[in-house]
């Protein structure tokens, strides 16, 4: 049975799932707009800034040295910061449509649960674009030292993230403590996963990445891990002692293969991270399949567009280091199948909100 | 909702908040001091290496790999405890579908309740003295994710078999 009340307008719930719907696709668009056009050259800038750091070393300049790690940092920021946007979009995202499957266990009036749910999505909105202006606003006017305006407002942000979760989670606990939920039975409407095939699909497709995912990373954590720190190290030792004999040449040996060594740590984290993250919005997604208004035709394409594309990005990113950017371009369609999809299934929700809509229209004329 | 699937959700939404308490912290008072001296060591370590100062330029790129091992982990505690506490959330809300008995039910949340708020804190320990401590947390919240994990997996499929 599907309780087609829940995304009410105006309510909390149509609020954090179309909120976090959109917050995730951003999220996803701006991360493959990132690795299409920045990941790869800046990280070849960085390559070059740091073989010229090691010219600078092996013709004794001191000061060119710290010219050049300057623009090391600047680079490396750029990267972080917009790695940073992506992925506290997408995280916000996630929350939201999380907080959105307990609304019917929060204890609490209609308004403040929507005033809940308007401050999560105020403090989610802010904060990923916030993070990305860290880079170009830098100090400027700041009150304080090391923290840019910027990096405040990202903070503000996270702040109001949390102060909403906190008013959910008391919620929760009223719920708990008396037994009910707000005016309607807390049934759990979560039963509609139950008989919805898609969902199940889902949820058992995103409980495999997860634990494909886990497992990867218990793999790496404990093989491979403390190998490429101490390298890092070892490399870096090795570069400054071959340029301060001005053997250039083996600098830049030791230079590619401390490129290598970061390619290696970055593909590995990123097949790990995104196959967990993908799992966890296949188990989200589960949740949104009974508003999902399309024919059950197109909601199966979508969420095999999806899943398709789930396994095909992390897969492919982690064969970068084999296949090169030709991998990174089937990863990059890889993500853009999820954002193709995930569109697909903001559709169907806008469209049984619509319906929803029109129905109330009726009733009050 | 069960008792497994409170401890799923409550214990999801504590550690998430927890997770982005201690993201908050670090943001305001250790992240960019963190990301300074990373940058710093590292440079002074190759203007050291110009000056003709080997064994002071090795010590000071051996500082900079000691404070990229605490940024590591310390963005992989904050991370992993949100990760995870939304893992525990979205399981909690589908857990009636996993074919085991409630007795059952309730020791896998557990394990993944516990394992989800130790992991963490496990790789965060590494970055202090107590290392014992770190490795069974960090090995033992590994292993129970895992195992919860794999026994979700399994109890999801049950129906499919039968």
């Amino acid at each position: 049975m599907i309780q087609t009340d829940k995304l009410d307008t105006n309510s909390a719930q149509r609020m954090l799932v179309i909120g976090g719907l959109l917050l995730i696709i951003a999220g996803m668009i701006f991360g493959d707009i990132f690795a299409v056009f920045i990941l790869h050259p800046n990280a070849e800038e960085i390559g070059n800034a740091l073989y010229d750091a090691a010219e600078a070393v092996s013709v004794q300049e001191p000061e060119s040295v710290s010219v050049h790690f300057m623009d090391i940092g600047d680079r490396l920021e750029n990267r972080g910061t917009k790695v940073d946007t992506h992925v506290h979009a997408i995280k916000l995202g996630y929350l939201a449509l999380l907080l959105a499957l307990v609304q019917p266990f929060i204890a609490l009036d209609i308004l403040s649960r929507r005033r809940l749910a308007q401050l999560f999505l105020t403090g989610a909105v802010v904060m990923p674009p916030s993070i990305f202006l860290i880079h170009y606003v830098g100090l400027a006017y700041s009150p304080f030292k090391t923290i840019g305006w910027a990096s405040i407002f990202a903070d503000l942000g996270g702040l109001l993230v949390i102060i909403a979760c906190i008013g959910e989670l008391a919620g929760l606990c009223i719920y708990l403590r008396n037994g009910m939920g707000h005016d309607q039975e807390p049934t759990s409407d979560w039963a509609t996963v139950n008989t919805c095939q898609e969902s199940r699909l889902l949820l058992t497709g995103g409980t495999m990445m997860l634990l494909a995912g886990f497992l990867f990373g218990a793999w790496y954590a404990a093989v491979e891990l403390k190998g490429h720190e101490s390298m890092e190290v070892e490399t870096l030792h090795s570069i400054v002692e071959k340029a301060a004999g001005n053997d250039m040449e083996s600098v830049e040996k030791s230079l590619g293969g401390y490129g290598l060594l970061q390619a290696e740590r970055a593909v590995t984290i990123a097949a790990h991270a995104h196959i967990n993250e993908f799992g966890i919005l296949a188990i989200l997604l589960a949740f949104v399949q009974p508003y999902v208004f399309l024919r059950p035709q197109w909601r199966r394409r979508w969420i095999i567009a999806m899943l398709t594309g789930s396994i095909v990005l992390p897969v492919s990113v982690y064969l970068e280091l084999k296949f090169g950017l030709i991998a990174g371009a089937v990863a990059d369609i890889g993500g853009l199948l999820v954002i193709v999809a995930l569109f697909g299934m903001l559709a169907g929700v806008v469209r049984h909100t619509g319906r929803l809509d029109a129905a109330a229209e009726e009733k009050i004329t | 909702m069960n008792g497994a699937q409170k401890l799923l959700i409550i214990g999801g939404l504590a550690l998430a908040i927890i997770g982005m308490g201690y993201g908050l912290y670090y943001a305001l008072f250790d992240e960019h001091q963190t990301l300074e001296g990373m940058g710093v060591t590292m440079a002074t370590g190759f203007s050291m290496a110009a000056e003709e100062k080997l064994p002071e330029a090795k010590t000071t790129l051996a500082r900079y790999g000691n404070i990229r091992f605490e940024y590591v982990r310390e963005v992989h505690a904050h991370s992993h405890w949100i990760s995870l506490g939304m893992v525990l959330i979205a399981l909690g809300a589908a857990f009636n579908l996993v074919c085991f008995p409630e007795r059952v039910r309730f020791y896998i949340a557990v394990a993944l309740v516990s394992g989800a708020a130790l992991f963490p804190l496990g790789v965060l320990l590494q970055t202090t003295d107590a290392t014992i401590l770190a490795q069974v947390f960090a090995v033992g919240g590994t292993m129970a994710v895992i195992g919860g994990l794999a026994a979700v997996v399994w109890g999801l499929l049950l129906p499919a078999r039968h």
